[in-house]
């Protein structure tokens, strides 16, 4: 049933709705909804992270050492940054400044961008020195050990644990990231169409809530893999 | 709430009731059907996909029961009484499996019927989101997709729970089975997604949730449920992928890993499953239980209120399965007791339908044969759940015939009856016909009957021990493995005969049924048979409960 009506102001919805704010909130539940499994998807990982921390709390502890908190920081910063553009966004398309919320868009994009690209950086370091997930690891134990500063017999055993966390989780986000970045290129496509106005802009809201729970997760994700060390 | 405008009213005009425009004829043509948006055609879509499917994993079903009529014996070197081989068999096995829990039972009766009458049954045009409707019966197909496409990469033979270590062993099959279940999942979440926001924000005016029919509690607790649950079956299913492919050793021991963290894992999402399967079987069978006795269904708020509370329960019985796993016995205990708990709203249920028998004026038609069935049969499949639930008698039964017994006579005794009954009272209102009812009668009989003698000797040999999913037994099991496979014959039969009923009416030409030849009370009944594209003419306006018979 896609037939589109339109109410006194010429806003559409679909016709199995009674008004476009019925329409609007339909939608925004639905998206919360979804947000829900999202949330109940990553906490698997996490559940994971929290028995495998308590069984073997040096392989984290070590393996936290070949990250590197200032690239783990400068991610967090543009996260968060990109949380506000992409807030502000949709706060000037409230205020019928679409030139502005288009701009606010593209930011948040390019720092999506910015992200993956530290992240590039971090994942060719870790490959270069054989840092791979599970059987797949393939590191030299003394220049691992040479590395973070340890001596050879420090180096846990099981130490290629830590990585399959490493890449599994941020891996996982990082798949969401970029299909935030498509999203949000989306809207801004819609934007220019002029599919949006103060009292129409359910889409934008919806990739709005979607990255800031990606924003959220790598909340957790900073600590959790370079700071435990 | 919605008025009706001019143009919603448009292709109305110069129709009156019953043969006129309806659903199935407000556009022609198979692309029409394929990227229809309205939910009573995704309805139908889901029906002869979920179908098919059961016709599959039906018939892998009845080989593996024609392969355990006989043991298996050397006679003058030639091994006698084998159909297929031992490896043929476990795959069987595992494709039964899978095939009847993800493409058939759980999208069975949310995806198909409660998409077909869930909006009909709150006074809604739609679902609240149509095109992920859709969306959700291509990623079914998708899912059934990658699971044929296993087939041939050798065929997985793990059994549908997918347990480790066996299944991260480097097989290709095991990865594509998996991620058929992964996108099949989404399909799952998609759905119940749909109705929640269906039934909190398109009820039509006066239609409170004290007012929702039974059927529509049911759909709502299961969708909670699987918005809640599938998630984690499908990080669960993407870790197994990544362990067979990039064996990031989370679940294999020979890296650190731990085997029993996945069966956690697993059953996290899959005991709330169970209740995903069978909460809108529920839901059917309260609707004809008060149909088919012309009687105010008796409590229903304790009816309502107890889906809701299963559900909420089942989150916390998933260590039921690992009895025998390795955990700890406080763990045990504690998840032996919570299980024991599911049987109270249960019972609460099971009570409250008897009670509405009372003093009713039954009708004995065939949907009512299957009511009556189901609570016959699921009665024995939740007792001998609560057996189960006992963690010394499980130490005896884990893994026996025992437990085959108890979820098949739950399983099918419970969903697949209210499936049957529930075609069998709407097809009148899906296809404005009615199924011969002698047919449908006869359908019953052959199930119901058959259903026992397949599953009932299963008991028995389980208590003496046959172990689930060997491919062969000792000779003296013999005799109660016969009655069993003869037993499946018959249900086959009754398959067949409620597949010739459906083929039989839809083909046939009949005088219109008129809107509600049941004399039902829920809304769905209020409109034309099949009803209108927009499902009502006018929105309706609710001014009363869904039971209001007497």
């Amino acid at each position: 049933m896609s037939t589109v009506k339109y109410d006194a102001h010429g806003n559409p919805y679909a016709m199995h709705y009674d008004s476009p704010e019925h329409e609007y909130q339909t939608g925004k539940q639905g998206v919360w909804l979804f947000l829900a499994t999202e949330v109940l998807m990553f906490g698997g990982l996490f559940v994971a992270y929290a028995i495998f921390h308590h069984i073997y709390p040096e392989v984290f502890k070590i393996g936290a050492k070949f990250t590197d908190w200032r690239f783990g920081s400068a991610n967090t910063i543009v996260l968060l940054s990109s949380s506000l553009t992409m807030a502000l966004g949709i706060y000037y398309i409230q205020m019928k400044n679409n030139a502005r919320a288009f701009w606010m868009l593209a930011i948040t994009v390019i720092c999506g961008f910015i992200f993956m690209a530290i992240k590039y950086v971090e994942y060719s370091h870790k490959l270069h020195l054989g840092l791979y997930p599970g059987a797949w690891y393939h590191g030299n134990l003394e220049e691992v050990a040479h590395h973070v500063g340890l001596s050879p017999e420090e180096i846990p055993a099981n130490l290629a644990l830590y990585f399959s966390f490493y890449f599994m989780m941020t891996g996982l986000h990082g798949i969401h990231v970029m299909l935030g970045m498509g999203l949000i290129i989306w809207t801004m496509i819609r934007l220019k169409r002029g599919d949006f106005s103060p009292d129409h802009y359910t889409a934008v809201e919806g990739v709005g809530l979607f990255w800031h729970l990606v924003d959220l997760v790598w909340i957790y994700l900073f600590p959790l893999l370079y700071l435990v060390s | 709430m919605a008025k009706n405008t001019p143009d919603t009213h448009a292709h109305d005009h110069g129709h009156g009731h019953g043969a006129g425009h309806n659903y199935l004829n407000h556009e022609k043509g198979l692309w029409s059907w394929l990227t229809s948006l309205d939910h009573k055609r995704i309805g139908i879509m889901y029906f002869i996909t979920v179908m098919l499917f059961f016709l599959v994993g039906g018939l892998a079903a009845l080989t593996i029961r024609t392969e355990l009529f006989s043991a298996n014996r050397l006679v003058d070197g030639q091994t006698t009484g084998a159909v297929v081989t031992a490896s043929q068999y476990t795959r069987l096995m595992t494709y039964h499996g899978a095939i009847m829990v993800f493409l058939v039972i759980i999208p069975g009766i949310p995806a198909f019927l409660g998409n077909f009458f869930l909006p009909l049954q709150i006074g809604a045009k739609d679902v609240a989101f149509p095109r992920l409707n859709l969306l959700s019966w291509y990623c079914l197909l998708g899912g059934a997709g990658l699971a044929v496409a296993s087939m041939f990469y050798g065929g997985a033979d793990t059994g549908w729970t997918f347990y480790t270590p066996y299944s991260i062993s480097l097989s290709k099959a095991v990865v594509l089975l998996v991620s058929g279940a992964f996108v099949g999942g989404f399909s799952s979440i998609l759905t119940g997604l749909n109705f929640v926001a269906t039934v909190h924000k398109l009820r039509a005016p006066g239609m409170t949730m004290n007012r929702i029919p039974l059927f529509v509690w049911a759909l709502y607790s299961t969708a909670i449920l699987q918005v809640l649950a599938t998630p984690v079956l499908a990080i669960t299913l993407l870790l197994i992928a990544m362990e067979n492919v990039f064996q990031i050793g989370f679940f294999d021991p020979a890296l650190g890993g731990d085997p029993v963290l996945f069966q956690h894992f697993f059953w996290f999402y899959s005991h709330p499953a169970v209740y995903i399967m069978i909460l809108p079987a529920f839901g059917v069978i309260s609707e004809l239980i008060a149909a088919f006795s012309r009687k105010t269904i008796f409590g229903y708020t304790a009816i309502a209120y107890s889906s809701i509370a299963i559900a909420a329960v089942s989150f916390f019985v998933w260590g039921h399965h690992m009895f025998v796993s390795g955990q700890s016995e406080i763990a045990g205990v504690v998840f032996s007791a919570i299980t024991m708990l599911v049987g109270v709203p249960t019972a609460i249920k099971v009570f409250n339908w008897v009670a509405t028998l009372h003093k009713a004026s039954i009708n004995l038609a065939s949907p009512m044969l299957y009511a009556m069935g189901f609570m016959f049969l699921f009665t024995i499949g939740g007792v001998t759940g609560i057996f189960l639930a006992t963690t010394a008698l499980d130490t005896h039964f884990h893994d026996t015939y025992f437990v085959v017994a108890h979820f098949h006579y739950v399983m099918v005794g419970g969903t697949l009856m209210a499936i049957m009954g529930g075609i069998y009272y709407w097809f009148p209102k899906m296809f404005g016909k009615m199924v011969n009812e002698v047919m449908a009668q006869a359908s019953f009989f052959f199930i119901f009957v058959g259903f026992n003698v397949t599953f009932f000797p299963q008991f028995v040999l389980g208590a003496k021990g046959m172990p689930r999913r060997y491919y062969d037994y000792l000779p003296v099991f013999e005799p109660l493995n016969r009655m069993s496979t003869i037993g499946s014959y018959m249900i086959g039969t009754g398959f067949v005969i409620a597949l010739i009923a459906v083929i039989h009416a839809l083909l046939s030409k009949q005088e219109p049924v008129g809107d509600n030849p049941w004399g039902a009370k829920t809304l769905e009944w209020t409109t034309t048979s099949p009803p209108p594209h927009d499902n009502f003419e006018k929105t309706p306006i609710v001014t009363a409960g869904p039971y209001e018979y007497r």
